[in-house]
């Protein structure tokens, strides 16, 4: 008898939570203008680490905490894991995840002076399934302009940039590429990646 | 006639290419051995001619050269834009030719972009065979050439002959277009020296990095994610590209 109730309570309860989930995230929804806003600060924070002159090594620390700020680390770092990320310790994901923050700022972080004196203007924001995406075009002197999207999500309960799309290559799923690379390389072992991890970029 | 029956053979299905989730790369093997081989010769050859040209060419001069080669490349742009039905490109690539030729000084200077026009749209027959449904076919990396794929690289050959002015200039000029490509090529080997030799020559595996590289760059490119709405009644892929959005066939990573 008792045990009949708790079986309805368990199905009463995963409807609820399945309802809640079917729900449309109004109240809390992230907005066109709210996407765009975000876009605007990263780049400005990012155009004042560029503009401050500072040696390559305090400008890496600059981006990656930017990058800790304002993007989803967590998912981004699971993502490049893909498949792999199901057989990994939590302990083991949260070492990936320490050396993937590291590994991205250093790799790109290197990179952000070939875009002194360029410009990003934002041009379009368009909710796609369940993120924005915020359309920006890069104008360098000297160069066609070329195409950036943002992609931001608030899923992780704020709202969070989980990708960059460089004239149609997504940095997150490049990354998934290379990541499986070091994999391969290491015959799969989770913790020799991080190590490689903490060396590269 | 061969072409209408490859066109009539893909119909309206899915392209695999694009469904399966990963490269579709049969030809692997051989593709490795000529990534192997194309390494060696921009070691040997192409990253020290770029690099010394970079050194006694002046910017400017490079940028001009450059230039005109982009320029005269856009009749062929138009002669595929038509052939998509993309109006709105072909027009758009009309008034760019227009315009750079003649107060850009022959295409020396790019005014267009100075004044905001639309970007060109870049067509090639490839996207052409993209528009009429041919789908992508396996990634190939060739010599000299590089990463394509069977369907690009068809394309390849056939923009020899789409380009109006290959039947009108004479047998000089020739040469002088054919030096600008090269020269376009040797800048931009220099100017995208630092981000190339990152993928192919710093990644755990430089031809699957350059592989993933060439075909989201490629995809992106030949639907015209970069020139908005593209004519184009034979989209293999339902639902795809709504709204311009580039990232509308990426799954949630948050539903992972």
């Amino acid at each position: 008898m008792t045990s009949k109730i708790t079986r309805r309570h368990l199905m009463a309860s995963g409807m609820a939570a399945a309802l809640v989930a079917l729900l449309p995230r109004g109240a809390f929804a992230l907005t066109d203008a709210g996407a765009r806003a975000l876009v605007d600060k990263v780049v400005r924070e990012i155009n004042a680490v560029i503009a401050s002159g500072q040696s390559l090594g305090s400008m890496i620390g600059g981006f990656e905490g930017i990058f800790r700020r304002y993007g989803d680390v967590d998912l981004i770092a699971r993502s490049t894991l893909g498949a792999d990320a199901n057989r990994a310790s939590p302990a083991q994901l949260a070492a990936y995840t320490e050396a993937f923050r590291g590994y991205i700022a250093r790799k790109y972080g290197k990179r952000f002076n070939e875009f002194v004196g360029g410009q990003i203007e934002v041009v379009g924001v368009s909710p796609v399934k369940s993120w924005h995406e915020v359309q920006a075009r890069v104008k360098m002197t000297g160069e066609a302009p070329f195409d950036v999207r943002f992609l931001i999500s608030d899923r992780s309960g704020r709202d969070l940039f989980f990708d960059m799309v460089i004239e149609g290559i997504s940095l997150r799923l490049s990354e998934r590429t290379e990541i499986g690379s070091m994999l391969d390389r290491r015959q799969g072992n989770i913790d020799a990646l991080i190590a490689d991890l903490r060396q590269a970029g | 006639m061969a072409l209408a029956l490859l066109v009539a053979a893909c119909g309206h299905q899915p392209d695999p290419a694009l469904t399966r989730g990963a490269p579709y790369d049969p030809y692997e093997q051989s593709n490795r051995i000529n990534h192997e081989n194309n390494k060696r010769i921009d070691r040997a050859v192409l990253r020290p001619l770029s690099q010394g040209y970079t050194a006694v060419v002046p910017d400017p001069i490079e940028t001009a050269v450059s230039n005109f080669s982009t320029n005269i490349s856009l009749p062929g742009a138009m002669v595929n834009s038509a052939l998509q039905g993309n109006g709105v490109g072909m027009t758009s690539d009309f008034y760019r030719f227009l315009v750079n030729s003649t107060l850009g000084i022959g295409g020396l200077i790019d005014v267009a972009t100075a004044m905001n026009m639309p970007a060109r749209t870049n067509a090639d027959f490839g996207q052409t065979l993209y528009a009429w449904g041919v789908h992508e076919g396996p990634y190939l990396e060739l010599p000299l050439i590089g990463a394509t794929t069977t369907r690009a690289a068809a394309g390849r050959v056939v923009d020899i002959f789409t380009n109006p002015f290959g039947y009108v200039i004479e047998d000089p000029e020739v040469y002088y277009v054919a030096g600008a490509r090269v020269s376009k090529g040797l800048t931009a080997r220099a100017r995208y020296s630092d981000t190339i030799d990152s993928v192919v020559y710093d990644s755990a595996d430089g031809y699957a990095a350059a592989r993933s590289l060439y075909l989201q760059n490629r995809r992106f490119k030949v639907s015209g994610g970069r020139s908005g709405p593209m004519l184009d009644p034979y989209d293999t892929i339902p639902g795809a590209r709504s709204g311009g959005a580039v990232s509308a066939d990426f799954e949630d990573p948050y539903d992972q």
